[in-house]
C-alpha cells in the first residue's frame, strides 16, 4: 500500500511568491489499484506524483510504502520499485542510443552496471517480443536511434522500458498528452493492458476526462491541493464523462474562471 | 627529407595528444560536461612523470602514476560538482586553479629530464626497435599507445558501466528512473577522462623531456577543437566510432598548427592561432548543422 500522510508542500518558502500547495494532504492507494487523477492546472496532481517519486522536497509529512516511510530516501533509490512515464516522450528514452541499447539499460534497472557487456544478445528476442505487443513495428527498429523515431513511438518504447523489470508502482504523468489522438488511444489501451497483466499499482494523471472515466479502478479529482472527488469500486464504474465535466465546471466557476 | 621528418613528428604529436582528446571526448561529447580540469590535469601528469623519471622510476610506472593522479583530479572536480553542488564549469575551474599550485609544488616551474634517463621511447618495447632512429621509435610507440587506449575505451563504452555513462549524458532523468545515482556516473566519467588527460601529459613530458608549469594552458581548447573537428568530419559516417574520429581530429589539428608554424607563424602567436582555428571549427561545424544559434 502507498500512503501519503499529512504532507505539506510549500513552493518558494520565505519569499513574496510563497505558495502553500499541500497542507496536511492525505491519500491511501491500495495494492493493485489503478488511480486516474484529474484536476485543473495547479491543482497539485503532478506535484503529488513528484512527492511520491522524491523529485521534489516536502516540508512535512510521510510517504509510506508498505508502512515504511520513504520520505528521506533519494529519488533514484525509490525508483527501484517505481516505474515512471513522463508527458514529454523524450524524457523516457535516450535519443542517441539505439532501441537495443535503450532496452538493455531498462532491462538492467536497479542492477550493478559493471564491466560485463552492455548488450546481452541472448535477450534481444525477448526485447523484440515485448516491443511487438505494441503493434507499432518497433521490434524491427532495434538498431535505430530513438531520437529518429516519432513521439508516439518513443512514448510506446518508454512505456515498455518502464515496465520491463518487476516493479510495484507505475507513475504516469500525462503520458498521452503530447500524442495525436490515435496514438494516444493506442498507448492508453496498452497501459491498461500492462497494468492488468503485471498487476501493478498505477497512478495516472490525465487531462483527458474520457480516459479518466473509462480506465482505472479509481477516480480522483484534485483542486487547490485537496481531493474534491474520490470514486472507487462500483461508483467508479458508473462515472460518466459528463459527471466529471460538471464538477470540473463548478470548480472553475467558483474560481471565477 | 626534412619534410618527411616534420610530417612524422607531427603525426607523433597527434597520437600523443589523442589521449587528451579521448578524455575531452568523454566529458564534452558523452557526459555533456564542459570540463576545464584538463588545463590542470594535463600538466599534473607531466609533473608527476618528470619527478619520477628524474628519481629513477621506470617510465611505465610513471605512466601508471600519472593515470592515478589524473583520476584523482577528475574525482575532485566530480565531487565538487556533484556533492557540493557547484556548477560544472566552475567546479573544473576550481580544480584547475588548485592544480596549478600543486604542480608547482611537485615539480617546480620547470623540470628537465636529462638525455641519460630512459623514457618509454628508449626502453622496454622501444629498445626492440633499436635499429630505427629515435624519431621513428617515437612514432611507433605513440601510435601503439594511442590505438591501445582507443581500443580500451571502445571496450569500456560497450560495457554496462559504459552504456550507463552514455545514458547519463544523453538523458540523466532516465538514469534516475533506472534507480542509479546519476551523480556517481558523472564522477566516474570525470575520473576516466582526467586519467586519460594526465596520461597524455605524462607521455608529452617523456617525449619532450621536460615539464613546464605553463604547458597546460589552452589544452582544453585543443581537446574541444579535436573532438569537434573529428566528430564533424565523420558525422555522416555513423559506422566510424567516436574515438576514431577524435584520434583523426587530433592528428588533423596538429597538422594544421604545424602548417601555420611552417608558414612562419611566430611561436608567441601559437595560442592565438589555436583559438582562431577553434573558432573556425565551431562556426563551420555549426553551419553544417544548419546554422544553429549557439555552439
Amino acid at each position: 500500500m502507498l500512503e501519503l500522510k499529512d504532507i505539506s508542500k510549500v513552493y518558494n518558502p520565505g519569499t513574496v511568491t510563497e505558495m502553500c500547495l499541500f497542507d496536511k494532504f492525505n491519500l491511501k492507494v491500495d495494492d493493485g489499484e489503478f488511480v486516474a487523477i484529474v484536476g485543473s492546472n495547479g491543482s497539485g496532481k503532478t506535484s503529488m506524483l513528484n512527492i511520491i517519486c522524491g523529485s521534489i522536497p516536502i516540508e512535512g509529512g510521510e510517504v509510506l510504502i508498505g508502512g515504511k516511510n520513504i520520505a528521506k530516501m533519494k529519488d533514484y533509490q525509490r525508483y527501484r520499485t517505481i516505474g515512471r512515464v513522463y508527458q514529454d516522450p523524450s524524457v523516457g528514452t535516450c535519443p542517441n542510443l539505439t532501441m537495443l541499447e535503450n532496452m538493455s539499460l531498462a532491462d538492467h534497472k536497479g542492477g550493478i552496471f559493471g564491466l560485463s557487456r552492455g548488450i546481452n544478445k541472448a535477450r534481444e528476442n525477448y526485447y523484440k517480443e515485448q516491443l511487438s505487443i505494441l503493434g507499432l513495428g518497433l521490434e524491427d527498429k532495434m538498431h535505430v536511434k530513438l531520437g529518429s523515431l516519432s513521439g508516439g513511438q518513443r512514448q510506446a518504447a518508454a512505456l515498455i522500458m518502464s515496465t520491463l523489470t518487476p516493479i510495484e508502482f507505475l507513475i504516469l504523468d500525462e503520458h498521452t498528452a503530447a500524442l495525436d489522438p490515435k496514438t494516444a488511444e493506442t498507448i492508453m489501451m496498452l497501459t491498461d493492458k500492462v497494468v492488468r497483466e503485471k498487476k501493478l499499482t498505477a497512478m495516472m494523471v490525465t487531462h483527458n476526462l474520457r480516459y479518466a472515466a473509462e480506465y482505472g479502478t479509481r477516480l480522483i479529482m484534485m483542486d487547490k491541493g485537496g481531493i474534491v472527488l474520490d470514486k472507487t469500486g462500483e461508483d467508479k464504474k458508473c462515472v460518466r464523462v459528463e459527471d466529471i465535466l460538471e464538477i470540473f465546471t463548478e470548480i472553475s466557476i467558483e474560481c471565477g474562471n | 627529407m626534412a619534410f618527411v621528418d616534420l610530417f612524422i613528428s607531427t603525426l607523433t604529436q597527434g597520437f600523443i595528444y589523442a589521449l587528451l582528446s579521448y578524455g575531452v571526448y568523454i566529458t564534452y561529447k558523452i557526459l555533456d560536461f564542459p570540463d576545464l580540469t584538463v588545463d590542470g590535469s594535463f600538466p599534473l601528469g607531466a609533473a608527476i612523470t618528470a619527478v619520477l623519471l628524474v628519481n629513477g622510476v621506470n617510465p611505465y610506472l610513471a605512466m601508471l602514476a600519472s593515470i592515478a593522479v589524473g583520476a584523482a583530479a577528475g574525482l575532485a572536480t566530480g565531487v565538487i560538482h556533484v556533492k557540493l553542488g557547484v556548477r560544472d564549469l566552475l567546479a573544473g575551474i576550481i580544480t584547475m586553479t588548485a592544480l596549478f599550485s600543486i604542480n608547482l609544488q611537485i615539480a617546480g616551474s620547470n623540470l628537465a629530464v636529462e638525455r641519460a634517463i630512459d623514457t618509454v621511447f628508449t626502453m622496454g618495447p622501444a629498445a626492440a626497435l633499436g635499429g630505427l632512429s629515435l624519431m621513428y621509435r617515437k612514432f611507433i610507440i605513440s601510435l601503439i599507445i594511442a590505438l591501445l587506449f582507443k581500443l580500451i575505451l571502445d571496450w569500456y563504452l560497450r560495457t554496462k558501466s559504459g552504456l550507463l555513462l552514455r545514458a547519463v549524458g544523453d538523458n540523466c532523468t532516465l538514469v534516475t528512473t533506472l534507480a542509479k545515482d546519476k551523480g556517481i556516473v558523472k564522477i566516474i566519467g570525470l575520473v576516466i577522462a582526467n586519467a586519460l588527460v594526465a596520461l597524455s601529459g605524462s607521455i608529452v613530458c617523456q617525449e619532450q623531456r621536460a615539464f613546464s608549469s605553463t604547458m597546460g594552458t589552452g589544452q582544453v581548447v585543443f581537446g574541444l577543437a579535436t573532438v569537434i573537428v573529428g566528430t564533424t568530419l565523420f558525422r555522416k559516417m555513423s559506422f566510424v566510432k567516436g574515438t576514431t574520429a577524435v584520434l583523426v581530429g587530433s592528428v588533423f589539428y596538429k597538422i594544421c598548427i604545424q602548417i601555420a608554424i611552417s608558414l612562419g607563424l611566430p611561436a608567441n602567436l601559437l595560442k592565438l592561432a589555436t583559438a582562431v582555428l577553434f573558432l573556425i571549427v565551431l562556426v563551420v561545424g555549426n553551419r553544417q548543422k544548419g546554422g544553429a544559434e549557439h555552439a
